[in-house]
């Protein structure tokens, strides 16, 4: 496999960032309610890893590496603000939908992961196919979630009716837990578990108690 | 290994940059974004006052031809009722009089929550011809998380709904967020919203509230959102009330009996 499709296609499953890595949770609890708000979102997270990860990796050689998280921090939440505008300007509706979360992107550890992590070891070619791949694993499990929430809590598909509730006149009660922010740890718990099912090797080493009690009686505790 | 001065050369070409991209993106993008936020409001108005359905996307010149063909901003002094003087209703921000000491006042303590009253505030008048046939009032207040803001429309008895919508607000998305819904909207057309001696008398029940007819004071409350529904009954009350619209009004009523 090039490197280049290990980039794309690694991200998505086998270290995925929010199943494997466990980060960008907070986003992903908040934009899931509807699809139209998580599309919106993993396409803004998309740009947003795409250009930072671009221009990390072009000046990855000159930032003096004391000051090299502040400069990466600077240039996302430049790039944050930009996509702020330009939805505020062409996709009003859902940019107020999405308020605060859109300027929260600069907190989405993602993207300071992927540019310290990687932008700044790799060329351009390989940072933006990195970011493809880490925007689009961040997205599946934004769009699996955001499916059930809006399907379930209430019985509709991109705003479009599926499930035609009661309160509409039709038979589905729609699941109010579904719309609460609970319900995303489940699913996102329920997504983890799925892939660590597919692929056992992504489980942790087990740190049980009676481990650590066996390591402890060999001395061997560190 | 990098100099300090290197060091300091780089942030500061960094921060230029950086700053060049944002400002020039805000700089650019502000009139389309001062349009749609204008739009939208225009086209929170229209729907309230029936002249447009819900989700319909019509054009911005659609919009802005319906909006001007139909309706006329007039900003009121609350307290007296008057139109205030001076003040031009296409530039008038309420919510940043509000926030001013200058334009505005400490609320009473009310249950809607309010903290200041502007002096003045923005109101539609929907008209045929000379004839008011809406008055589309401006109304904010508390929910269970954040403030609601919206639009009430009254019939030209000033005591019948004509319709409610809500344009910003960040209750619970499926329970108080239903106040977006379309059938819950549905509800409140034809219900009155003063008592005979026109005291602000509508209420969001908990539960059902039945026809216009068997209840015409009341409107179905949003299940599984107790607090949003009574911070919706608050609100409406208080901008019906003395602090609110009340003195408009009444003052407005007086002219229609002189008529």
């Amino acid at each position: 496999m090039s490197k280049e499709r290990e980039a794309v296609i690694d991200p998505l499953f086998n270290n995925n960032p929010i199943a494997l890595q466990v980060l960008g949770i907070c986003s992903a609890l908040a934009v899931t309610t509807k699809m139209e708000t998580a599309v919106v979102m993993s396409l803004a997270v998309i740009g947003v890893l795409i250009f930072s990860n671009l221009a990390v990796s072009a000046i990855r050689n000159h930032i003096p590496p004391s000051i090299r998280i502040i400069v990466q921090l600077t240039i996302i939440a430049s790039l944050v603000i930009i996509t702020d505008q330009i939805l505020k300007a062409f996709v009003y509706d859902i940019s107020k939908q999405l308020s605060v979360f859109v300027g929260l992107i600069i907190t989405n550890c993602i993207i300071m992961e992927r540019s310290e992590a990687f932008a700044m070891q790799n060329g351009l070619k390989l940072s933006f196919w990195d970011a493809i791949g880490n925007g689009a694993g961040y997205s599946i499990v934004l769009l699996v979630v955001a499916f059930v929430r809006e399907l379930f809590g209430t019985g509709k598909l991109f705003g479009v009716t599926i499930l035609k509730p009661v309160t509409e006149g039709g038979w589905y009660v729609p699941n109010g837990l579904m719309v609460l922010a609970p319900a995303a740890f489940f699913l996102i718990g329920g997504f983890i578990w799925a892939v660590r099912a597919w692929k056992p090797e992504q489980n942790e080493e087990d740190f049980s108690a009676g481990a650590l009690l066996e390591l402890s009686h060999e001395g061997d505790l560190r | 290994m990098h100099s300090t001065g290197f060091t300091v050369m780089f942030a500061a070409a960094v921060c230029g940059v950086c700053s060049i991209f944002v400002s020039g993106s805000a700089v650019l993008l502000k009139d389309r974004q001062e349009q749609n936020k204008v739009l939208d409001r225009q086209t929170k108005v229209l729907t309230v006052a029936g002249l447009m359905d819900e989700g319909d996307s019509l054009g911005r010149a659609e919009v802005q031809k319906l909006f001007e063909g139909n309706i006329t901003a007039v900003v009121v002094d609350l307290k007296s009722g008057q139109p205030a003087e001076g003040v031009d209703a296409a530039t008038f921000d309420q919510k940043k009089a509000a926030k001013d000491p200058a334009t505005s006042e400490v609320a009473p303590e009310n249950d809607a929550k309010v903290p200041r009253i502007p002096h003045n505030a923005l109101l539609y008048q929907v008209k045929e011809g000379d004839t008011i046939k809406l008055l589309v009032l401006p109304i904010e207040g508390k929910g269970l998380w954040s403030t609601l803001y919206g639009f009430l429309a009254l019939e030209a008895d000033s005591n019948t709904v004509a319709g409610i919508t809500f344009y910003q607000h960040g209750e619970t998305p499926g329970l108080g967020g239903e106040v977006d819904n379309p059938s819950w909207k549905a509800r409140w057309p034809g219900r009155k919203a003063f008592d005979a001696d026109w005291n602000p008398k509508i209420e969001v029940l908990k539960g059902a509230a039945g026809s216009v007819e068997d209840a015409p004071y009341n409107v179905d409350g949003l299940s599984g959102a107790t607090i949003t529904s009574r911070g919706v009954t608050h609100l409406v009350r208080f901008w019906l009330g003395e602090h609110g619209f009340g003195p408009y009004l009444t003052r407005y009523r007086s002219t229609l009996a002189n008529k």
